[in-house]
């Protein structure tokens, strides 16, 4: 049994199954990140004043993901065009760079998602706050060693200033009356930061697999149905350049605004 | 193209051998086989999920009575603090089994019985389509179902049972039951849920990317069938309206498991313990983006109904249906407006004056289109010479009982009179009447109906009469009381079915009257349980010994899925479909059957009740 128009265009829709399908997915990842947007907007409006961070994520760390997505997203579209125009090598080559774009991606935003973990504001019993990364090394039962400063007030942590002096800085267990890490528990922003870029990189994960397969061990597919093999990498195409766009999204969200 | 294509088929089919038992029946990529495979996982869901309305039933016209046999089994099975040694079910169990009943209804039972079964099915057959667009998709659709129903009936032996906070999960009780546990029911749920969601978008992609792209040669939009408008549309509000609740699944399952507060505002205290969280959360959050799917919901609960339920009045009236483009339109009208209603079931959260008056008008809107469908349907019927078989009892039956319950929904829509009926007996009765006597009459009107295409045999008429007639009867008396007790003021979700509000000397409360009526609907709801066996027997048996069908078009049909061998092998078809009028050409004058298949060339110019022949 054939199904029709699963390699060739439908004439009414001038499109072949597999695209209107991608198409059709990508209209409902619309709507799972539009509701995620959405979660963003009505908390951060509904928030008490002194109660949203802002500058707690390096924006450079962000900008410079974000131009290693927009590579992969070009390399990705001329590898695609490549293949179309018969060069198989090329396109091999170009969505390499795809792929190496996309691990790096990962690559700093492990870094990113590293930093926040180890990333503590602790209060001492005195009221006096600190903060700054965890040295685990030197950090035992008794003694919490930070590289960090000691900000004025809670408003400080909630927006630090661009340049501080960091230093060593190391408080006795018994001293801490709180303590907490920068992760997604830390409040809301923190928790809508670890859901939506770590949804975002399930996204990333899945897309390069599939881009990573297509390229590598169902490539035979290019010798034998050589028209089939190229609607798969544009489709998975269609899917990598969404994902891109919802960093375009992501990006400014949490790092600038 | 079609032509060739069918050629194709057939010289690549005879290299085929036929596939084994695993091949065959379990991983089959074949819409059939997953749309049967789909049928029937639901079909014993909707039995689990009348099983478990029993349980309550009885524990609401028996507060504090150990429930009969069964009582003990449950104590053996889910342990002494979800029902005692003598049987009587626990707070927690009542809890548990309610919030259970309307997921597994809901989300396990119907939605899966009308899109994965019948739009499975059905659907590509009717479209003239070999298989749906991405068969391996479907197979995968049916899967995820399977693994989420499992996630979901396994968590009621997950320590603390399963989730207890009603289907709708409102945050914070569904964040703070079950402290003690972790992960614990609601986990499972969530969990359980993402599985479903999964499932849910698969086969609407699927569905709609066969409807638009694997139509038969000739077969225009406007000679689609209504059953395929309506999975059209249903497609669309799974597709659009599924994402939002997955995202809050997802926040809830990081508020659950991962200490955030999206959904936990400031100072929340429980038990007398403030809770240890950031806060700053807003429950009201939790609720848009649950409702924004769960209105659409209500739709896809319906839609299909109505398309099935259209299938069957026109053949059994052996005349077109009446006002088909209305109803088109309709439909089409139906699922935009079903996104801008959702805040309707929050009027009473204090979300603004403003907010409700816009959702109250747009409710007002949306009953429009409802009615437009629903009197197109009572009109069809309108001086035609009716044959009342089986399937026909139950799609008329459809009709008053959904009617009952589009109507008694206007109070709710009304912000005013809601303030007084939320969240009571009569919101039951209202979405009961619309889903229990209205869409599960369509399922069964459906089973019956098409029954003879995926067997080769009928279902017995006499004890499908039977089944009609008794289920006709007892549902009335489960959900008209509903009415009577809602507007006594009678709450929804208790233990004790209000017996704490009870009239004492002096003290205005639930009448008598009102409590006893718990009985009458118990008594009720068991027999229309048993009013079921005839069906369940029924269906198995026929399948071996029912009444042989003669031809491949038992009813007289005018659509594709009649034009197929019974049943239908792999690929469906056996000759080019080409198509050529509408899709209910019953009584043309001047034609020598009662109905023209819409593939029958026959005299395409004249032979139609179309003035002209669009093409």
């Amino acid at each position: 049994m054939n199904i029709p128009y699963t390699v060739e265009r439908r004439e009414d829709t001038g499109l072949y199954n597999a695209k209107l399908g991608v198409w059709l997915f990508l209209a409902s990842e619309v709507m799972l990140f539009g509701a995620l947007f959405s979660s963003y907007i009505l908390l951060r409006v509904g928030a008490d004043a002194g109660t949203w961070p802002r500058h707690w994520l390096d924006y450079k760390l962000g900008a410079l993901n974000t131009v290693i997505l927009i590579i992969s997203s070009v390399t990705n579209v001329i590898a695609w065009a490549n293949l179309k125009l018969g060069s198989f090598s090329k396109y091999r080559f170009y969505q390499s760079i795809t792929m190496v774009c996309a691990v790096t991606f990962l690559g700093i935003k492990s870094y990113e998602y590293y930093g926040k973990f180890h990333h503590y504001t602790v209060t001492l019993k005195d009221g006096r706050i600190a903060d700054g990364h965890i040295q685990l090394q030197e950090t035992t039962k008794d003694k919490l060693v930070l590289d960090g400063y000691w900000p004025a007030s809670q408003a400080v942590v909630m927006d630090p200033p661009s340049k501080v002096e960091e230093s060593k800085i190391e408080i006795e267990t018994k001293d801490i009356a709180e303590k907490h890490n920068y992760g997604p528990s830390r409040n809301n922003f923190a928790g809508l930061y670890f859901t939506m870029t770590g949804l975002h990189v399930l996204h990333i994960i899945g897309g390069i697999l599939v881009i990573f397969a297509i390229w590598g061990p169902l490539s035979g597919m290019h010798k034998t149905d050589p028209d089939r093999y190229a609607n798969r990498v544009e489709v998975a195409g269609l899917f990598w350049s969404f994902v891109d766009l919802v960093w375009l999204f992501i990006f400014p969200t949490f790092y600038l605004l | 193209m079609q032509t060739t294509t069918l050629k194709e088929t057939h010289t690549h089919d005879s290299h085929h051998e036929e596939p084994g038992f695993w091949q065959g029946y379990i991983f089959s990529t074949d819409h059939k086989v997953v749309g049967i495979q789909y049928a029937v996982t639901a079909l014993l869901f909707l039995l689990f999920g009348l099983f478990l309305m029993l349980m309550m039933r009885w524990q609401l016209a028996h507060p504090g009575h150990p429930v009969p046999v069964m009582g003990k089994i449950l104590s053996q099975l889910l342990g002494e603090d979800m029902a005692s040694k003598e049987g009587v079910m626990s707070p927690d169990l009542y809890n548990s089994f309610g919030a259970m009943h309307g997921t597994i209804m809901v989300f396990l039972a119907i939605v899966p019985l009308l899109t994965g079964a019948f739009g499975n099915y059905v659907m590509p057959l009717q479209i003239g389509a070999p298989d749906m667009a991405f068969p391996r998709l479907n197979m995968m659709s049916y899967q995820f179902y399977f693994v989420g129903g499992v996630v979901m009936f396994s968590s009621f032996f997950v320590p603390g049972g399963a989730a207890k906070s009603g289907w709708t999960s409102y945050s914070p009780l569904a964040s703070v039951t079950d402290p003690g546990h972790h992960p614990n029911g609601q986990t499972f749920w969530l969990i359980g849920m993402i599985f479903l969601i999964t499932s849910s978008l698969l086969g609407s992609v699927n569905i709609l990317s066969t409807i638009i792209q694997l139509r038969a040669k000739g077969l225009t939009w406007m000679r689609l069938p209504f059953f395929v408008w309506a999975q059209f549309v249903t497609g669309f509000l799974l597709l659009l309206a599924f994402p939002p609740l997955e995202a809050a699944g997802c926040l809830q399952l990081m508020d659950n498991s991962f200490g955030t507060s999206f959904f936990l505002p400031t100072g929340l205290v429980v038990s007398g313990h403030p809770l240890n969280i950031a806060g700053g959360g807003s429950p009201l959050l939790w609720q848009h983006l649950f409702w924004f799917l769960a209105h659409p919901e209500v739709y896809v609960l319906i839609l299909p109904a109505m398309g099935i339920v259209a299938e069957i009045i026109a053949n059994n009236t052996r005349k077109p249906l009446w006002g088909y483009k209305s109803k088109v339109y309709a439909s089409m009208t139906l699922g935009f407006l079903s996104f801008i209603v959702w805040a309707h079931h929050m009027y009473l959260t204090g979300m603004g004056i403003r907010i409700a008056t816009f959702f109250q008008t747009t409710t007002m809107m949306i009953s429009i289109p409802s009615v437009v469908i629903l009197t197109a349907l009572l009109i069809s019927l309108w001086g035609g010479s009716i044959r009342f078989n089986t399937p026909m009892l139950f799609a008329v039956g459809f009709l008053p009982m959904f009617g009952i319950g589009g109507l008694t929904g206007l109070p709710l829509g009304f912000n005013a009179s809601d303030i007084q009926l939320h969240d009571s007996y009569y919101v039951i009765g209202h979405f009961h009447y619309v889903v229990a006597p209205g869409t599960i009459f369509a399922i069964f009107a459906g089973i019956y109906y098409w029954y003879p295409k995926a067997t080769g045999r009928f279902m017995n008429e006499f004890w499908g009469k039977v089944h009609f007639g008794l289920s006709m009867i007892f549902m009335n008396f489960i959900f008209m009381p509903m009415f009577i007790q809602g507007l006594a003021g009678m709450s929804r979700r208790m233990y004790d079915g209000g017996a704490t509000y009870a009239e004492m000397p002096g003290v205005p409360g639930l009448s008598p009257f009102v409590l006893n009526l718990n009985k009458v609907i118990s008594y009720a709801a068991f027999s229309l349980a048993i009013a079921q066996i005839p069906f369940i027997i029924n269906f198995f048996w026929s399948i071996k010994h029912g009444k042989k069908i003669t031809s491949d078009n038992p009813w007289d049909a005018t659509t594709l899925e009649w034009q197929t061998p019974t049943p239908p092998g792999h690929g469906n078809f056996t000759k080019p479909i080409e198509v050529f009028r509408g899709p209910y050409e019953y009584s043309v004058p001047g034609c020598p059957t009662d109905f023209l298949p819409q593939n029958d060339p026959g005299n395409a110019k004249t032979l139609t009740h179309e003035h002209t022949v669009h093409r």
